[in-house]
């Protein structure tokens, strides 16, 4: 960006779209550096009031389509709009209603907590109050604190504390929790779970599975630049459709065909009397099959009921075999 | 967008007066230099030969080393702050919110102009206290001009100079290194009469001596009229106007060295 072609958009109301319009709309969104393709031609949609998670490994074009959608990067193909506009071209009315935490970015030099949200408040047409949000993320104590002394969790939160204090419509979180320790992102996660109570749409992007999980109500997953899945933390890859896992050993004198007849076509029998029935209704098969042991007078020790988990399809959606081109 | 100038300028102000280094290489060096230099060569009825007669040696290093205090405050201490907020995200955080691009730029030229003001004037306090020194009314409002001109040239050649570094360990060690020799080669540690011809010549062509003449010219008692030094101000604010060109082009929010 350069000085002169940033213009203040005095001119460009300030209106919202429409409550059934998406916040963030992308269609065929491309972003090439020199023959380098990094965003390869990607479909999205963020609803108003949803924290939507996009997820992929380190490289995969997360923060460069972020970055688009912030207006700090020039996109090379496709349709973007954010809140009725295209971030390229949007001024500071549009910026206005878009709050930004950068994945990186120190506090302002030599200035307190309470004096960085004051400097942040006045740029903004209608603040939210400075105190309120310091408490909001819980800095209420390092208000006076001077910003570059603060922990590094601690500075996380007044990234958080900077971008609402606008009272942002829209939220944008670049891997904010990379690098914490485990309570400092459980305390981060808190944070932004309370923006949904405040109604906020929340675009998150990061690399980790459990912080999608917790936090998203839509998971997008990135991988060398195109969208290899979406869905629910629940339906992610088709992870409601999988198979879970139920599996025992048989005592000696048992044979696996000796199972009831609902069972043996869902079995795979291993060395040793191992066996693993791959269910599709796991209580129903397991009450079967409880039954049927009972019925019989022995126990199944270490039954196991493995559902996949989440962990599993990401790594099995990102992992280096499907990162084949296809073209 | 004077309203978030303003605003801008009393949270950049306020990070300035916090900051120790900032204070000792803007601040506490000129006056430093004014010290050891009138001390050093100012001495024993020492004087130099200047436009229209002779003055005080003392007395002549005080227009030089306001020269040099208007740099330190508006290329020096500009360049090094405003690379690190760079680099840091600092600006790319500002640019992220509804402030005018301007509004930062101008909030924190501001910052650098008041400082240099302020430093000219405790400058001349100090020539005035020690070393019998005096601002001719006449020109003061010469001298005011002056340093305007300079700190804003000075400010648009440190944000040129900004857009070329891209790591902000390097900031100070390129602009010490850019203007320490020239203040020996522009008048400012040494007087121009004693420089060889030609490496007096090569310092004609840098600002920083079209800046320290034209703040002799306004300073020096004997000069005659309103003390405006019209072609010296006109080849600063050249040099001016190439760095805000440069500047324009080149400036960037987001960090270069990352």
């Amino acid at each position: 960006m350069n000085v002169i072609s940033e213009e203040y958009g005095e001119a460009q109301a300030a209106t919202g779209p429409a409550r059934s319009e998406p916040v963030v709309s992308v269609r065929g969104l491309v972003k090439r550096y020199g023959s380098r393709e990094v965003v390869a031609g990607i479909d999205l949609e963020v609803r108003r009031g949803e924290i939507f998670a996009f997820l992929g490994p380190n490289g995969a074009g997360k923060t460069t389509t972020v970055e688009i959608l912030e207006g700090f990067q020039q996109r090379t193909e496709g349709q973007v709009s954010v809140l009725g506009h295209d971030p390229a071209t949007a001024g500071g009315a549009w910026r206005d209603q878009v709050g930004v935490v950068l994945q990186e970015s120190e506090p302002e030099p030599s200035l307190s907590v309470r004096e960085c949200l004051a400097m942040y408040a006045g740029f903004y047409r209608a603040p939210r109050d400075i105190d309120e949000t310091i408490a909001l993320v819980g800095l209420t104590e390092k208000a006076g604190a001077l910003g570059t002394r603060l922990s590094g969790g601690q500075q996380r939160r007044l990234d958080f504390a900077l971008a609402l204090i606008g009272d942002p419509e829209l939220v944008f979180l670049d891997e904010p929790t990379t690098g914490f320790d485990p309570s400092a992102r459980r305390a981060a996660w808190e944070v932004v779970a309370g923006l949904r109570q405040l109604g906020k749409t929340v675009f998150l992007t990061t690399h980790y599975l459990d912080e999608a999980e917790y936090l998203a109500d839509r998971i997008t997953v990135l991988s060398a630049g195109r969208i290899v899945a979406e869905g629910t933390p629940q339906t992610l890859g088709g992870r409601d459709h999988m198979t879970t896992a139920i599996s025992f050993t048989l005592p000696d004198h048992v044979q696996a065909r000796d199972l009831p007849p609902g069972l043996s076509p869902l079995t795979e029998a291993g060395p040793g009397g191992s066996t693993v029935v791959h269910s599709d209704s796991p209580l129903f098969h397991l009450q079967m099959l409880g039954n049927w042991a009972l019925g019989r007078g022995f126990d199944l020790p270490d039954l196991d009921v493995h559902r996949p988990a989440l962990e599993e399809v990401y790594l099995s959606l990102t992992g280096p075999a499907s990162n084949k081109d296809p073209r | 967008m004077i309203r978030m100038t303003l605003h801008l300028f009393g949270y950049d102000l306020r990070a300035f007066l916090r900051n120790r280094q900032w204070q000792f290489f803007t601040l506490a060096m000129p006056v430093l230099f004014l010290v050891i230099f009138a001390s050093v060569f100012g001495g024993g009825g020492n004087t130099t030969h200047v436009a229209g007669g002779r003055i005080s040696t003392s007395v002549y290093y005080v227009p030089g080393i306001i020269a040099l205090g208007v740099i330190a405050a508006c290329f020096g201490n500009l360049v090094a702050s405003v690379t690190t907020q760079r680099e840091r995200g600092v600006l790319k955080r500002r640019r992220a919110t509804p402030v005018p691009a301007a509004a930062v730029i101008a909030g924190r030229v501001l910052t650098s102009v008041v400082v240099a003001v302020v430093m000219a004037a405790v400058l001349l306090g100090i020539g005035w206290a020690a070393y019998g020194a005096h601002v001719p009314g006449r020109t003061a409002l010469a001298l005011a001009v002056t340093v305007v001109i300079g700190a804003a040239s000075f400010c648009c050649l440190g944000y040129a100079l900004t857009s070329l570094i891209r790591n902000e360990d390097a900031a100070l060690p390129t602009t010490t290194a850019i203007t320490l020799p020239l203040y020996f080669i522009s008048g400012v540690f040494v007087a121009v009469t004693v420089l060889p011809h030609w490496l007096a010549d090569v310092g004609e062509i840098f600002p920083v001596r079209h800046l320290a003449d034209a703040l002799l010219v306004a300073y020096n008692p004997h000069t005659t009229g309103l003390g405006f030094a019209g072609l010296d101000l006109l080849i600063v604010a050249a040099w001016g106007a190439a760095g805000l060109l440069i500047a324009i082009r080149k400036f960037s929010w987001l960090p270069l060295g990352r």
